[in-house]
């Protein structure tokens, strides 16, 4: 049986678990409260874009439609983005988008299908290498906060990729929030543009478009931007949901540490009574032989 | 009163204005235009400079950076790729 030192020992590590547990908890909680106000925010833009897109597509079909919207018709080569956080500690958070992704990446790979992997946030990239490394074209880090700087160099990257013909679907991998309690995985299609159902599209009461430069140059420059904002905001999102399950994580973790600081404390006394109790018995029957 | 036209302007990281306006002036690609209540569909790129926004007699000037101007009979939205509001 352990002795009264070492239990005090354990106890007092414990204790000091349960303070790391606690103040990264409410620096979650912090953090979390403006990375949600900025994924917020941020909503409105990539609404707006998706509408007036989808608006744009309904207008350019054929051979002249851009490649970033229809697609190259093929669907042999994918690209899939997977953003996570750059850290852990946060419960199931970035395990489950890299399951979600590893399973897609499967089925692709059942179907014949060539698959090329790009991650955003050191989690995904430490999940995937170890089975799928060789697949790997790219890695950013996510940074301390989302930065559209980021967004641009990974959009710029992918976008350079499909110009060279190298890629036909290309889709992100992210964690939609829901709400604190609730983080989704999701599949978003980049390339081609996912446009159907989507947006609601604008009712323009009978007249007609007019387009300044004409629809293909607003197309050719709004689709690459379109890229950029959902890799933006798909990183918001994580983000905002990264922080909302860490928050959960370490309550758990504190709680955790709670319960079993009053076990062992428990364990503690009744040891320590029954040591004092022995003794006492040692020195009555110790007196009583006199 | 004339009608008055629904002005949104959002950026990727938030939106900056959102609210009825009498009219909005803005860089388009091909050259300034100004918008009014029941203007025609238009969509237009912007470059870089001023956006004005005339309200009740009073003035508010954004600086944008690229993006679109996209003009339904529900109104005006900007997205632009950078907006800050100009100190008068």
């Amino acid at each position: 049986m352990a002795s009264l030192k070492d239990m005090r020992n354990q106890i007092g590590s414990v204790k000091a678990t349960q303070k790391i547990t606690k103040a990264m908890q409410m620096v979650a909680a912090a953090k979390l409260r403006r990375s949600q106000d900025a994924a917020q925010s941020a909503r409105p833009y990539a609404a707006r874009m998706a509408s007036v897109i989808a608006n744009l597509a309904g207008g350019v079909t054929g051979d002249g439609a851009p490649k970033l919207l229809v697609g190259t018709g093929s669907e042999a080569r994918h690209l899939v983005v997977v953003a996570t956080a750059d850290r852990g500690l946060s419960g199931g958070f970035n395990s489950s988008i890299v399951r979600l992704a590893r399973e897609q990446i499967g089925k692709l790979l059942a179907e014949g299908k060539d698959v090329r992997i790009l991650t955003v946030g050191k989690k995904a990239r430490d999940q995937l290498r170890r089975l799928y490394g060789d697949r790997s074209i790219g890695h950013y880090d996510a940074g301390g906060s989302p930065s559209l700087a980021v967004a641009e160099a990974v959009s710029q990257l992918i976008r350079d990729r499909f110009e060279a013909g190298e890629l036909d679907v290309v889709t992100l991998y992210f964690s939609r929030f829901k709400s604190v309690v609730t983080q989704t995985p999701t599949a978003q299609q980049l390339i081609p543009a996912a446009v159907a159902g989507e947006a609601p599209r604008i009712d323009l009461k009978g007249a007609a478009y007019e387009y300044e430069p004409d629809e293909e140059g607003i197309l050719a420059t709004l689709l690459p931007r379109n890229i950029t904002t959902q890799l933006f905001s798909a990183m918001l999102e994580n983000q905002a949901g990264f922080f909302a399950a860490q928050m959960t994580a370490m309550d758990n973790a504190t709680r955790n540490a709670g319960d079993m600081i009053a076990a062992l404390t428990l364990k503690y006394n009744r040891t320590r009574q029954a040591q004092i109790t022995k003794e006492l018995i040692e020195i009555i029957s110790g007196a009583e032989a006199l | 009163m004339a009608d008055k036209l629904n002005f949104s302007l959002v950026s990727p990281e938030r939106e900056l204005f959102s609210g009825p306006v009498d009219q909005v002036d803005a860089p388009g690609s091909e050259g300034d235009f100004g918008v009014l209540a029941g203007h025609a569909p238009f969509m237009t790129a912007l470059k870089e400079g001023r956006l004005t926004v005339h309200n009740e007699g009073r003035l508010t000037v954004f600086e944008v950076r690229g993006g679109f101007a996209d003009v339904t009979p529900d109104g005006l939205t900007i997205l632009a790729e950078h907006a800050v509001e100009a100190s008068a």
